[in-house]
């Protein structure tokens, strides 16, 4: 309700979360947003795990200006949204943002400012989440127009993920949450993790809401020698193996993200 | 209870002056008519001065923000009043509880002692209700015996004592008919906090307490459940079936 609606140009907002951390969450948010971006999409990723951002180590990127400096108003947005090596822009949390993991008014205001300003100027947002269910995380979600959830086929990860669809199905009144599986060990994996949860979900949190919940497949990303080698790297899968099997699996999901 | 204040005394503080001829040329015989018809004061002071004017506006914003039979607020307020308080929540955080009650067996009371009897019923409820709110919540009649209370400002911890009193105020009552008959009557509750923080509907908040209602009516009626918080803890049930999958038999067992 409180979502910032402006004329014109409207970037689709995409929350990118998982239950547990670890997943992968947010060397796919960089390198779907490398994928969206490929495709023609102005994307923003915005690093939005604030007590433990580290996406300026999976881009390999240090900026001396922040979301931190933003949000005290020492500089503008504009000098704090950088260009990624993958052809997106990004905005970086930064290591002051410690004090920022608790959900103080102070805090929502400000992330709602900074999504408001942005959402006119951009195709796309990817919101990295933190992991978990915590208020931060709840409230970032709230601010996105569509829920991706990471999962992988690790039973402690595919618990959290469904304890995460229950809690943004009853809510947030979600009911399509796409979900996107990774690190399988053989093709179809995902497509049957998909599945599972969906079987979950139907009988143990639909009945009784008037619209069932729908888990939408987004795709699959295998388990790939080569995306260890790119985070050793600290750059992008894209641009260094952009023939892995992992890496041809993100493109397929960002085509699926963008249909 | 005031219906719209904050729109009151904005009015009230702007002086409005109609010239007398407007004030002859309006016709509001019916809306007096529907004043006294429903046992509101008919506005005193000069007829037709602006002052006369606004406590008629008054007394009809009043009278159609309330349900007819209990004197509570009907529907339309409600769903106002929850809009704003969802709202509220939303950049305040600060606990909000919904409950959403029904009377049990509503209809056997209307088939074995008439609708007449009906009506005393659901008026009992209604004092009941009121008796043990605070005068900040806000209690609403939204359907023939569904009714529903916002609580502002309701700490979690104290939920479900709210509506376990509520629930046992209107048990204890004896309700007598016409004739020196007595009738009880029992009600079923289901509760939910507004969502804090979070991007959330009017909608949704209501979905969620109807939901605890439907459990409490199917756990035999008479009783309270209030949302379980968190709805995030997975049970051994879920997990089983999360896990029935061969893959995980195959590789994790």
């Amino acid at each position: 309700m409180n979502t910032p609606v402006a004329p014109g140009r409207r970037a689709r907002i995409t929350a990118i979360t998982s239950g547990k951390g670890g997943v992968g969450k947010t060397f796919l948010s960089a390198n779907l947003a490398t994928a969206l971006a490929r495709q023609g999409e102005k994307v923003l990723v915005l690093d939005a795990d604030l007590g433990l951002a580290n996406l300026d180590v999976v881009l390999n990127l240090f900026p001396k200006i922040t979301l931190h400096d933003v949000f005290t108003g020492k500089h503008t947005l504009e000098e704090a949204i950088l260009e990624a090596p993958g052809g997106f822009s990004v905005l970086l949390a930064g290591s002051g943002m410690v004090e920022y993991s608790r959900l103080t008014p102070e805090v929502r205001e400000q992330l709602v400012d900074v999504v408001q300003k942005v959402v006119p100027r951009f195709d796309r947002i990817l919101l990295d989440t933190g992991a978990g269910i915590s208020d931060v995380v709840l409230y970032t979600v709230s601010l996105a127009d569509e829920v991706l959830i990471v999962a992988t086929p690790e039973p402690t990860s595919l618990t959290d993920a469904y304890a995460t669809i229950k809690v943004l199905a009853t809510t947030q009144g979600r009911r399509d949450i796409r979900v996107l599986v990774n690190q399988v060990s053989k093709p179809g994996e995902g497509r049957i993790i998909r599945g599972q949860l969906q079987q979950v979900v139907d009988r143990f949190v639909s009945p009784g809401l008037e619209v069932p919940v729908k888990l939408e497949f987004v795709g699959e990303v295998p388990i790939d020698p080569s995306v260890r080698e790119a985070v050793k790297k600290r750059q992008l899968l894209l641009d260094c193996l952009p023939g892995s099997a992992a890496a041809q699996a993100v493109i397929a999901a960002a085509t699926r993200l963008r249909a | 209870m005031n219906v719209f204040p904050e729109k009151l005394i904005e009015v009230n503080s702007k002086p409005h002056f109609l010239p007398p001829a407007a004030a002859d040329a309006l016709r509001l015989e019916q809306a007096l008519s529907l004043l006294s018809q429903s046992g509101q004061q008919v506005p005193a002071g000069v007829e037709g001065s602006t002052p006369w004017l606004q406590s008629l506006i008054d007394a009809l914003c009043d009278l159609s923000s309330r349900d007819g039979l209990t004197g509570l607020a009907n529907r339309r307020n409600f769903e106002n009043a929850i809009a704003r308080e969802s709202d509220r929540v939303a950049r305040s955080g600060e606990p909000a509880l919904l409950l959403m009650l029904d009377i049990d067996h509503f209809k056997r009371i209307n088939d074995h002692h008439g609708h007449v009897a009906g009506d005393l019923v659901i008026k009992a409820v209604a004092d009941a209700l009121n008796a043990t709110v605070r005068p900040m919540d806000l209690v609403a009649r939204i359907g023939g015996e569904e009714f529903a209370i916002i609580l502002p400002n309701c700490p979690p911890a104290f939920g479900s004592a709210v509506a376990e009193r509520i629930r046992a105020r209107v048990e204890s009552q004896a309700i007598p008919l016409v004739g020196g008959q007595q009738l009880g009557c029992t009600i079923s509750i289901g509760g939910a906090y507004a969502p804090q923080w979070v991007r959330s509907t009017p909608a949704v908040w209501m979905e969620r307490a109807d939901l605890q209602l439907y459990r409490a009516k199917s756990e035999g009626r008479n009783r309270t459940c209030l949302e379980p918080t968190p709805v995030s803890v997975v049970s051994a049930e879920e997990k089983g079936l999360l896990f029935a999958s061969s893959i995980f038999g195959e590789d994790l067992s």
